[in-house]
């Protein structure tokens, strides 16, 4: 291996790898000791090649990501070696690091909106890129950067760019913004792109938009990606060769096709069966008609309108427009849709968290619109709530065993005893030993936490149960498991759910019957299956188009009709 | 309560106190502004408790066995830190005054501590008109000059004179009138973003009364910052104190020592060179002062992730994560973490 | 003395210029709110202080009582309307601020309006001095410790802002005094000027009252230099005060926004880290600072009553002290509601300088 230490040289040597990472090693030290984040990545991208680095959390991909640009903080200790173009990352000088950013490599970073400077019009931030390496060669003038940047947004599809390089960040869509995020990185075309979970902030539809650019840019310009994702769709659609990190090791490195048809490892092979594939396990799978009907409706909402105030005589937002459906006892009615969609406010509504204005929602015979806490406390009992961030939604200085009996303690006073049995129960029934009851939340992982809030929210029994993006916050492999959990639960227990999420292929793993919301509305709603397999309406079309599948052949399949159906 | 059994604390509680256990948590520069800031507030306290001790001569003794003191001497001799124009010695006022200052402290700091925590709580989490009013007068007192309000209600009280406890409580008053708005936007801000927390609604979807939401999930959370505020408020009380008695609003000298009153005594001296008179009270308040500061801003940066020191990034008091949390049973992954995969 | 940690949690106002509405109208609608969220601050701090004053009785007896008899005395509090209800009082008091009416001294029988602008200008006078001293501390070393987090300039900037807020002014300008007019001689012990150059002041045609500029406006630099040694003592001990404060608040939010994910965006097209503090990190700053800052207006005045005693300044506050000792109660009660105002309306202009520097209320 030839590394370049002090000098920085300038020209890529021609048909080597843009990048060789070999044996990295970071260590940071924090609070708990010294952890070891990467243990020992080898790893090589050649020009024009999209390289996926997939894994769940505390697998090290990011820290990897970041090591390429030589960003991570002054607490991690790195060792081996990051070559890019001859210079090896690690042990180049701080000013020939300030080179090399930008010119041989760029980053995307995850949220567009906290990428981008607030106060700063795009094209500043843009040319600030260009301009600081004016020192490389000549200088590079204000007006000359603009345009440059100019160019750069032109090629990343922004429309009318000559306009838009003096708009702000938030004058810009969130798919947009990513978009300028892309430029910015393209600004003085370096041949390796680091993409740090490029399109996990945004809704599907726009996840597509994404991809599709990063691909063009491989395409048109040659440009080399390391594409760090947890999500096994998008790698199935844009990466050519994949590499597996589990806990700062690298367990498999093969093909895209190769991995997705023949996992070599076992933990590849857990983790390709534990991600949801649209079409497959759908809870409604031959069903004819809709099931769970000969039950007592629970929750009939019929032109529901909820609209939030706006501030100092503003318009108000309508959050949900005229929307009816109904949940019988025993269904699982699945509620799909993307940021925005109003699907955790009809949910919020139920549980009179949130309150509505127009139109009726009955909930178990209430009628929300009258709603006074007094009145429907009796019937809270009677409800679930499950929280999409387990993390945030227990009380960080009690027990778990306190959390889960406080609806025992609010309802039914049970005596001490009694309710130390109750809560072991309760937790045994989410798979989790009845001794986590003296926990505190901190001490226990997502997956956990996501079960023993599940416990506490059945701790009554009740009829009807809402979830809110229960799984969302978890890893692939812990969601599988929960959403497991959830499938037996309900059949056990036999109450009724309304299941809110954006993962059209979660939705349909669990839910008899579903609907799809669309800027307040809901536009389609039917039978699980049949609305996956065959959608009616042009957005929920859309909507499962740009889905992914963790299968690169069928999602290349399903690309092209994605294309067409945009084109006609 | 609702949980049969108590669970066993996993540190034992003195470590679990709040200035303890910012120093177990603290390195480097950060852990010796903190120390630095415990001993001077430590000093001051055991000077408040054995002024009697300490003190050579009584706050408002003019002579002993020997006669009368002289006015106006030159640090050394009988009187170490000489003595005053009014011929009081330098020493046992700046000894006493400490006394003073604590009393001040407590009475002011514990009656705001009260009424701003109740408000803020109670306006935070109900909202509605009552909420809006007081935001509003809060906002206008806050951005009002605290000394000003100060002497306004000094005037009101105690109209400007002074026995030892008229002047200590028409000082307190006056401060908790500027510090009650503070508590109470702190509190308030903190129930509020409490208020739309997953628990807090969890709490509420499970049919948790208003008082039983505020009491059990709402005050220990949003109360976190108090350890701060009040080691703050306590320098600012100080300073309010002074700058009182400077303008001549605090305590007579006759009814207890008052480092301000000192100073503004001190003030006609300097021309003349006299330097004794006003360096040592001035010196007492800025370390006392300096003191209190230091802890509160230490206790500050230690609680605030963004600012505590690099090498410890990680752990916060309300979202913990744990490095090595147990395994889900048969998962591939390991610590499955909230948050971004 | 006055509010000087801003507790992180506690946040500003209840108008915060966070509008997101597309178009035009953002900015202009928010400074309409926020211009007309003056009248309930200035009206309850009216309220507020009306009411206390009125709590100890009425002015006369407290200013005149004892040194009058009763009967002159009674004859005096009814002639002022004194022994009417207090709600009467308090509407007639209403109606006469609204006529820009604020009172007339017992003491010297002169409406406290022209107190107010006799003395304004030396307040102002000293405020501006103070605040480019604090700005050109506060500001640059600010930074400075920010770059620095956690290494020796850091921790020695931090030591440095406590020990300033942790000195009251009257300390150290005493300390000032001692070492620099007393021991070394070179500025004078106190006042604004001297005799000779007070009365070439005053004989000047429309003066602005603030003294050096003034002089550089008549060219006469003998009274410039003069003014000058007298301004710099009492600069430095208020200015100090509230650098320290400057400087915390400038370090506190600029490392808070080099921690954001755009400045690890900037580094990663290889932006310096100078630049990256200096600009990409210091403007987003800036918002929260100016409206802090503004806050700190309030702490500046208490501050000038103090110095302006300490130093003999004859401003407004060393003119209310005087009327607080004589007990002149309706002096006091004036210059406090006008304190009152001017605060006000200098947080709201700060405000919206804040809200010019967001382009996301700008747009």
């Amino acid at each position: 291996m030839t590394t370049n230490l002090g000098h920085v040289s300038d020209q890529a040597p021609a048909g080597q790898p843009v990048l060789t990472i070999d044996r990295l090693q970071v260590t940071f030290a924090t609070d708990g000791g010294d952890v070891h984040a990467v243990k020992d990545v080898s790893l090589e991208v050649n020009p024009g090649e999209v390289v996926a680095i997939v894994g769940e959390s505390g697998s090290g991909k990011t820290v990897t990501a970041k090591t390429i640009l030589g960003l991570l903080p002054e607490t991690a200790i790195s060792s081996g070696a990051v070559v890019i173009n001859g210079n090896n990352v690690i042990s180049v000088s701080k000013s020939g690091l300030r080179k090399i950013r930008g010119r041989d490599v760029a980053m995307v970073f995850q949220e567009p909106s906290t990428a981008l400077n607030p106060v700063f019009t795009v094209g500043w931030q843009i040319a600030e890129g260009i301009r600081a390496h004016a020192s490389d060669g000549r200088r590079i003038s204000a007006k000359e950067a603009k345009q440059r940047a100019t160019e750069a947004l032109r090629k990343v599809g922004i429309p009318d760019p000559e306009t838009r390089v003096n708009y702000y960040p938030h004058q810009f869509s969130g798919g947009q913004k990513q978009r300028v995020v892309i430029a910015a990185a393209l600004a003085l075309d370096p041949g390796l792109i680091v993409a740090d979970e490029p399109t996990t902030a945004l809704d599907v539809t726009v996840q597509a938009e994404i991809l599709q650019l990063l691909r063009d840019l491989r395409d048109n310009y040659g440009t080399s990606i390391v594409l760090i994702t947890h999500n096994m769709g998008v790698v199935a659609d844009l990466a050519d060769r994949v590499v597996v990190m589990y806990q700062g090791d690298v367990v498999e490195e093969a093909p895209s096709k190769v991995l997705f048809a023949e996992p070599r490892q076992e933990y590849t092979r857990n983790l390709l069966a534990a991600v949801p594939h649209l079409g497959r396990n759908s809870a409604s799978e031959g069903a004819r008609g809709r099931l769970h009907q000969d039950g007592k409706v629970l929750v009939e909402a019929r032109n529901l309108t909820i609209e939030y105030p706006g501030r100092f005589g503003r318009h108000g937002f309508k959050a949900v427009d005229n929307v009816s459906f109904t949940v019988s006892e025993n269904e699982v009615f699945g509620l799909v849709g993307e940021s925005g969609s109003g699907k955790s406010t009809i949910g919020r509504a139920i549980a009179g968290l949130n309150r509505t204005t127009g139109g009726s929602l009955k909930v178990l015979g209430y009628e929300m619109l009258d709603f006074k806490e007094r009145s429907f406390r009796p019937l809270r009992k009677e409800i679930g709530f499950v929280f999409q961030d387990p993390a945030a939604s227990f009380n960080p200085h009690l027990t778990i065993g306190e959390c889960v009996a406080e609806p025992l303690m609010i309802h039914t006073k049970p005596g001490a005893a009694e309710a130390r049995k109750k809560v072991g129960e309760l937790l045994e029934s989410v798979q989790l030993p009845a001794s986590y009851a003296q926990r505190y939340p901190h001490e226990l992982s997502g997956g956990q936490r996501q079960r023993a809030s599940l416990a506490r929210s059945l701790a009554l029994n009740p009829r009807l149960l809402i979830a809110d993006e229960p799984t969302s916050a978890l890893d692939v492999s812990v969601q599988a498991k929960v959403l497991d959990l959830f499938k037996d639960i309900q059949e056990q227990f036999g109450f009724a759910a309304l299941f809110i999420s954006h993962d059209l292929a979660v939705v349909d793993m669990l839910s008899h019957w579903v609907g799809v919301l669309y800027k307040g509305q809901l536009v389609e709603q039917g039978i699980g299956n049949h609305v996956m397999g065959s959608p009616q309406h042009e957005y929920t079309k859309r909507l499962i188009a740009s889905l992914p599948v963790p299968d690169p052949e069928e999602q290349a399949r399903r690309r092209e009709a994605h294309r067409a159906l945009l084109g006609g | 309560m609702s949980t049969p059994t108590l669970t066993p604390p996993r540190q034992p509680l003195f470590s679990r106190l709040p200035v303890i256990s910012h120093l177990k948590k603290s390195v480097g520069l950060q852990r010796g502004m903190l120390i630095v800031g415990v001993v001077l507030s430590g000093l001051f306290i055991l000077t408040s408790i054995f002024a009697p001790l300490l003190a050579p001569y009584g706050y408002s003794q003019l002579s002993d066995a020997s006669g009368s003191f002289p006015t106006q001497e030159a640090p050394g001799g009988k009187h170490l830190l000489g003595t005053t124009v009014g011929g009081y010695d330098v020493l046992s006022r700046v000894i006493w005054g400490s006394q003073t200052a604590v009393t001040v402290i407590i009475v002011s700091v514990a009656m705001s501590l009260f009424l701003g925590v109740a408000l803020g709580l109670l306006s935070g989490y109900f909202g509605g008109w009552l909420d809006r009013i007081l935001v509003v007068v809060a906002d206008a007192i806050y951005a009002f000059p605290t000394l000003l309000l100060a002497i306004v209600i000094s005037i009101v009280i105690s109209r400007g004179q002074s026995s030892f406890w008229g002047g200590i409580f028409s000082c307190a008053f006056s401060i908790t009138v500027v510090f009650v708005p503070q508590y109470f936007r702190v509190i308030r801000a903190e129930t509020i973003r409490l208020k739309a927390e997953p628990f807090v609604e969890s709490a509420k979807v499970l049919g948790a009364s208003s008082m039983r939401i505020i009491g059990r999930h709402i005050f220990k959370n949003a109360t976190r910052t108090l350890p701060l505020m009040f080691t703050l408020n306590a320098s600012e009380a100080i300073l309010t104190l002074a700058g009182l008695g400077f303008l001549g609003f605090g305590i007579e000298p006759t009814s207890a020592a008052e480092w301000g009153f000192d100073l503004n005594k001190a003030l006609a001296d300097t021309s003349s060179g006299i330097w004794w008179t006003g360096v040592f009270p001035g010196i007492a308040i800025v370390l006392t002062v300096l003191g209190l500061t230091l802890v509160g801003e230490s206790i500050n940066d230690l609680n605030d992730p963004r600012i505590r020191g690099r090498k410890r990034a990680g752990a916060t008091p309300g979202t913990p994560k744990t490095p090595g949390s147990p395994t889900s049973p048969g998962t591939p992954s390991t610590t499955a973490e909230a948050g971004t995969p | 003395m006055t509010t000087v940690i801003e507790v992180p949690e506690a946040e500003p106002g209840i108008v915060a210029p966070k509008s997101k509405s597309k178009g035009g109208g953002g900015l202009g609608r928010y400074i309409v709110i926020r211009f007309f969220l003056i009248i309930p601050t200035v009206f309850i701090l009216v309220t507020l202080v009306f009411f206390l004053m009125r709590v100890i009785g009425d002015p006369i007896t407290a200013a005149q009582g004892g040194r009058l008899p009763p009967d002159v005395l009674a004859q005096r509090i009814h002639d002022a309307g004194y022994d009417r209800p207090v709600l009467v009082q308090y509407f007639e008091y209403l109606g006469q601020l609204i006529t820009g009416n604020f009172g007339t001294t017992i003491t010297d029988r002169r409406p406290v309006v022209e107190v107010l602008t006799t003395f304004g200008a030396a307040t102002l006078e000293l405020s501006i001095n103070a605040l480019i001293v604090a700005l050109a501390v506060g500001i640059p070393f600010g930074l400075i410790a920010a770059q620095h987090r956690d290494k020796m300039p850091d921790a020695f900037l931090r030591f440095f802002a406590i020990l300033c807020y942790a000195t009251p002014v009257f300390f150290s300008g005493l300390l000032l005094k001692l070492t620099f007019s007393v021991w070394l001689g070179w500025f004078p012990v106190a006042g604004r000027a001297s005799t000779r150059t007070e009365l070439t002041m005053s004989g000047l045609a429309a003066p602005s009252g603030i003294y050096w500029l003034d002089a550089i406006r008549s060219g006469n630099f003998t009274a410039l230099g003069d003014v000058v040694s007298h301004a710099v003592l009492p600069a430095i001990a208020l200015g100090l005060l509230t650098a320290g404060v400057f400087l915390r608040l400038v370090r506190t939010n600029v490392i808070g926004t080099l921690g954001k994910d755009y400045i690890e965006a900037g580094r990663s097209r290889g932006v310096s880290e100078f630049r990256l503090v200096t600009k990409h990190a210091y403007k987003p700053a800036l918002i929260p600072i100016i409206t802090v800052m503004g806050l700190q207006i309030a702490l500046m005045l208490g501050g000038a009553i103090l110095t302006e005693t300490t130093f003999e300044w004859k401003g407004l506050g060393y003119q209310l002290v005087q009327y607080l000792n004589a007990r002149d109660f309706v002096a006091v009660q004036g210059i406090v509601v006008l304190l009152a105002i001017i605060v006000a309306v200098t947080n709201f202009i700060v405000d919206i300088i804040a809200a010019l520097i967001d382009p996301r209320v700008r747009y």
